[in-house]
């Protein structure tokens, strides 16, 4: 038996069968964010797929060095999606991930930190609302422009830098799933769920508000289950399952026999890890079915609208707008047709396309804390993209994405902002409603 | 001892680029010991220069050393010409990416080594220009690589391969020295030396700049499907179009099994129950494609073809190309390994040596998939295996000589366009007699005199003449001595 082969019977190691698909044609080199920025093939998939193999095989070892490599992939998964072989790269990624914090101890303010994001905070709500409340209290107090100009910043760590720039302007109103039910405007013809998660109520409220309206508009009915939690793909992105796999044990049990036509979600990265929770759970054959049925029923919100005969009861929004694909829509769930056709239904909208919509912002999940160097160089491409697009609203799909192209707007000092793409579809059904209220006094005349 | 030189080198190399342009540490170079080939080596380091100068000091201070040097692209070589055999330094050229200008009046442009060259043709293409070669790596092999091994690709058919689109190199020679060769016309004074720079596979210099020839975009393009029920009648079919004067820009065949696995990863309407299909690209005028499409359809009617879809639409075509450039890679979908092989042939022997390889298959128990320029009769049989099976490997590189003999005894050659490298450099003497061996090593000694300019490639070895089943090929596994992947 090989190292591999025994690797594979193990937790959390890739597994062989997967590694074995990769052919080293190298065709995936191209499309990946972290070759096109370095050159090099260490921070490559090809590479990095290699050197995963080679520590299987015990010829080398979990240096800082080969961690570093490991850290530095975004998993964007764009080397999956053109990968001929069918390498599941992000599956490995993942893996392989789980299997390097191991092997290696990280330093204890990661460990640190990585305890209490992953396992205190993510998952409970109670204690993310706290810590909204404070941070918005730190933006609207004026204590935030007072730490800003006095350059204490400067004493902090890089990753904590990092984290006070890209914090979002908290909103007032925060998204609250209460057990709610939220009937269809007009005819029911689908029952389906929201799916809320740990960032985007705190952080995004009014987008899963307006993601709501726009189910409503679509003849859907929206349960809000009550006891949901975090998706976990954070935790799964950065190798850390145990509590991932609690986590998505408890949304299947949340979601899954509520009688229901689909699990709605509006954040990518989220949408993608739920669709995979058979993956995490794989090595449990109960809980292996139930995540195939659960991932089944999952759909981003642009996926599961576009594919019906959508209202069109749509106003003008005119804005010109551009697209930046959040990788898990577009890599991870292949979803790149959807958005664009709503896009192009909203009278009075110009979508101008950028250079590379399909690559990554420099985002991440935490890769833009944790890797502040080739994310801050990735957002600055593709900030130039974007404006030479002459676009005002940049429009994208996830969290993340939201927050790193808001703060490279930011930076740049640009005006224009970051919005949902679910908020844009909303603000034209709300305009559809004005319009036809505004009409409709004259029509019974 | 050698040691102590690795660390030499990796500080004169970090004085001179800094330490974000080097790799040294064991843990870094392994990713520099395979291209898509089989063979394995890894250097000593690895430097990522920018500029010509960059390049040139490497190349002085691996001389000081006495130690060779190794271009390298994409990796996405498959004869091993990027691989370091004898150790030493890989001279990485992906940082030198950039276009430096574009003419297009004159339809030239100069570039970098490192741009990849599918970026040429999507940089030219508002000017209605492209750039001819077209490897199926295109996606991601860099001109420095296609320069190097002279690559082919399905449109050489009409087009011709990389050398004749390339008007001049700059070189930086084994001493350390930088040449221009060539110029911004193909038929310039004195020696044809960037003929000869085109296709010596990183033996006699680095190349540092490329001037390329670029060519219009055709007014008029269709690409036709036919299926058949087996390869014998897409064999015919393909004789039979040549045969009626059609040059086609392109004209490629694949077999059933290679079908089976271009449809699973690619969904792009090829048959994957078929025997085999051609895909036919007539370009041109509007009025002659149409009528070439016809003369093409009843041609392939003629030979059986089952149905023939016409694809006029950019998406169609472009899906159909897209499925056709990746299908070697989409081989892992149906074996964990396989060997691509790479022979030419006269057109006109196709059907006898496909029965030959067919035979060969069937003889050492190993599927072999088609998929290839079947108008230029370039061969690409795909030895599928599983490097788990005991012995697999030597029943495998057998059935390789036997497809390289097939091919040599029916009056063609060793490599189309992946080069010969470091995999088929011991099959020279089946196709050149010493005389002629010696007048190529004569010229290469007049570049690179000490000969550590990418050593170990095109020419036999001595080392080996009796031993070319199994080299040790591998990156060798704990309990699996044959393991390389």
């Amino acid at each position: 038996m090989s190292s591999l082969s025994i690797l594979a019977g193990a937790r959390d190691a890739p597994a062989e069968e997967d590694l074995l698909k990769c052919v080293h044609c190298g065709l995936c080199l191209d499309n990946c964010p972290t070759y096109l920025a370095t050159g090099q093939e260490t921070e490559s998939p090809r590479g990095r797929l290699h050197l995963i193999q080679a520590l299987g095989h015990g010829r080398i070892e979990a240096t800082d060095a080969y961690a570093s490599h490991i850290d530095r992939c975004l998993v964007c998964r764009a080397c999956e999606a053109v990968c001929p072989s069918g390498v599941p790269f992000g599956r490995i990624m993942e893996a392989a991930r789980a299997d390097l914090s191991r092997r290696r101890q990280p330093a204890w303010t990661n460990r640190f930190v990585y305890w209490l994001l992953f396992k205190k905070l993510l998952p409970n709500r109670r204690r993310l609302r706290a810590l909204s409340s404070t941070l918005r209290h730190y933006q609207t107090s004026g204590m935030q422009r007072m730490v800003r100009s006095s350059g204490l910043l400067r004493l902090l760590p890089t990753t904590v830098r990092q984290m006070e720039r890209s914090m979002p302007a908290l909103p007032t109103r925060y998204f609250e799933p209460q057990g709610s039910f939220l009937p269809a405007f007009g005819a029911s013809r689908h029952r389906v769920a929201f799916f809320s998660g740990c960032i985007m109520p705190f952080a995004y409220g009014p987008v899963h508000e307006a993601t709501i309206r726009v189910l409503r508009h679509n003849g859907c009915d929206v349960v809000v289950p009550r006891v949901q939690t975090c998706c976990g793909a954070l935790n799964v992105h950065a190798g850390e399952r145990t509590m991932a796999r609690q986590m998505a044990r408890r949304n299947i049990r949340a979601f899954l026999d509520l009688e229901i036509d689909a699990v709605i979600v509006n954040s990518a990265g989220c949408g993608s890890t739920l669709k995979e929770y058979s993956e995490l759970l794989g090595a449990d054959p109960l809980w292996h079915a139930r995540a195939e049925r659960f991932g089944a029923m999952v759909k981003d919100v642009s996926e599961f609208v576009a594919a019906q005969p959508f209202e069109r009861n749509l106003g003008p929004v005119s804005r010109r707008v551009t697209f930046q694909e959040s990788c898990h829509l577009v890599h991870a769930q292949r979803i790149s047709a959807e958005p664009r056709t709503l896009l192009h239904a909203i009278p009075g909208l110009e979508l101008v396309e950028m250079a590379h919509p399909e690559n990554c912002c420099g985002s991440a999940g935490i890769y833009s804390f944790a890797q502040p160097k080739l994310s801050n160089q990735l957002l600055n491409t593709k900030m130039d993209d974007i404006e030479a697009t002459g676009a005002d609203v940049i429009v994208t799909a996830n969290p993340g994405c939201m927050l790193q192209l808001q703060a490279g707007l930011e930076r740049k000092g640009a005006s224009g902002e970051v919005r949902h793409l679910i908020e844009l579809l909303d603000a034209s059904y709300e305009a559809g409603a004005r319009g036809a209220s505004g009409r409709r006094p004259t029509a019974s005349r | 001892m050698a040691d102590r030189q690795s660390a030499i080198l990796a500080r004169r190399l970090v004085e001179l680029l800094g330490e974000d342009a080097v790799l040294h540490r064991p843990e870094d170079v392994i990713v520099y010991e395979y291209d898509y080939g089989l063979d394995r080596a890894a250097p000593e380091a690895v430097a990522f220069p920018r500029t010509t100068a960059e390049v040139a000091s490497i190349v002085k201070v691996a001389r000081s050393l006495e130690l060779p040097i190794v271009a390298r692209g994409a990796g996405t070589g498959i004869s091993g010409g990027a691989i370091p055999v004898q150790g030493g330094v890989v001279i990485a050229l992906s940082r030198m990416n950039h276009i430096l200008d574009v003419d297009p009046a004159n339809r030239i442009a100069v570039v970098e080594p490192g741009v990849v060259n599918l970026n040429i043709s999507k940089a030219v293409e508002p000017l209605g220009l492209f750039f001819a070669p077209d490897p199926s790596s295109q996606k991601a092999s860099t001109i420095g690589g296609n320069v190097g091994n002279n690559a082919g690709g399905p449109h050489c058919l009409a087009h011709g391969t990389t050398t004749n689109h390339i008007l001049g190199v700059e070189l930086v020679l084994p001493s350390g020295s930088v040449v221009e060769l060539g110029g911004i016309s193909k038929d310039g004074p004195g020696y044809d030396l960037t003929g000869l720079v085109v296709g010596a596979e990183g033996t006699v210099g680095i190349v540092t700049r490329v001037t390329v020839q670029l060519m219009i975009e055709p007014p008029a393009v269709k690409t036709a499907l036919a299926i058949f029920t087996s390869v014998e009648d897409a064999s015919a079919a393909v004789s039979g179009i040549i045969g009626q004067g059609i040059i086609p820009s392109a004209l490629e065949l694949m077999d059933g099994l290679a079908l089976r696995a271009i449809e699973a990863a690619f969904h792009a309407g090829y048959p994957p129950d078929a025997g085999a299909v051609l895909l036919v690209e007539l370009d041109g005028l509007d009025e002659s494609v149409t009528e070439q499409t016809q003369v093409v359809e009843k041609v392939c009617h003629d030979n059986h073809a089952v149905e023939i879809r016409v694809a006029d639409t950019p998406e169609a075509r472009a899906k159909l190309w897209a499925a056709r450039k990746g299908a070697a890679s989409a081989m892992g979908r149906i074996a964990p390994n396989y060997y691509l092989h790479d022979t030419v042939i006269a057109r006109t022997r196709l059907p006898g040596v496909l029965a030959d390889v067919i035979a060969i298959g069937e003889r050492h128990n190993l599927p072999i998939a088609n998929l290839f320029h079947a108008g230029d009769g370039n061969l690409h049989p795909m030895i599928l295996f599983d490097v788990r099976e005991q012995g697999v490997l030597g029943r495998v590189m057998q059935a390789g000589r036997e497809i390289l003999d097939a091919s040599v005894a029916a009056g063609g050659t060793i490599s189309g366009e992946h080069g010969i490298g470091m995999e088929k450099n011991q099959f020279m003497p089946k196709i050149f007699s010493e005389a002629d061996l010696e007048v190529m090593a004569r010229v290469r000694a007049a570049f690179d005199p000490t000969g550590l300019c990418n050593p170990g490639k095109v020419f036999p070895t001595p080392t080996s003449c009796h031993d070319t089943a199994i080299r040790p090929r591998a990156a060798v596994a704990p309990g699996h001595p044959e393991l390389w992947i």
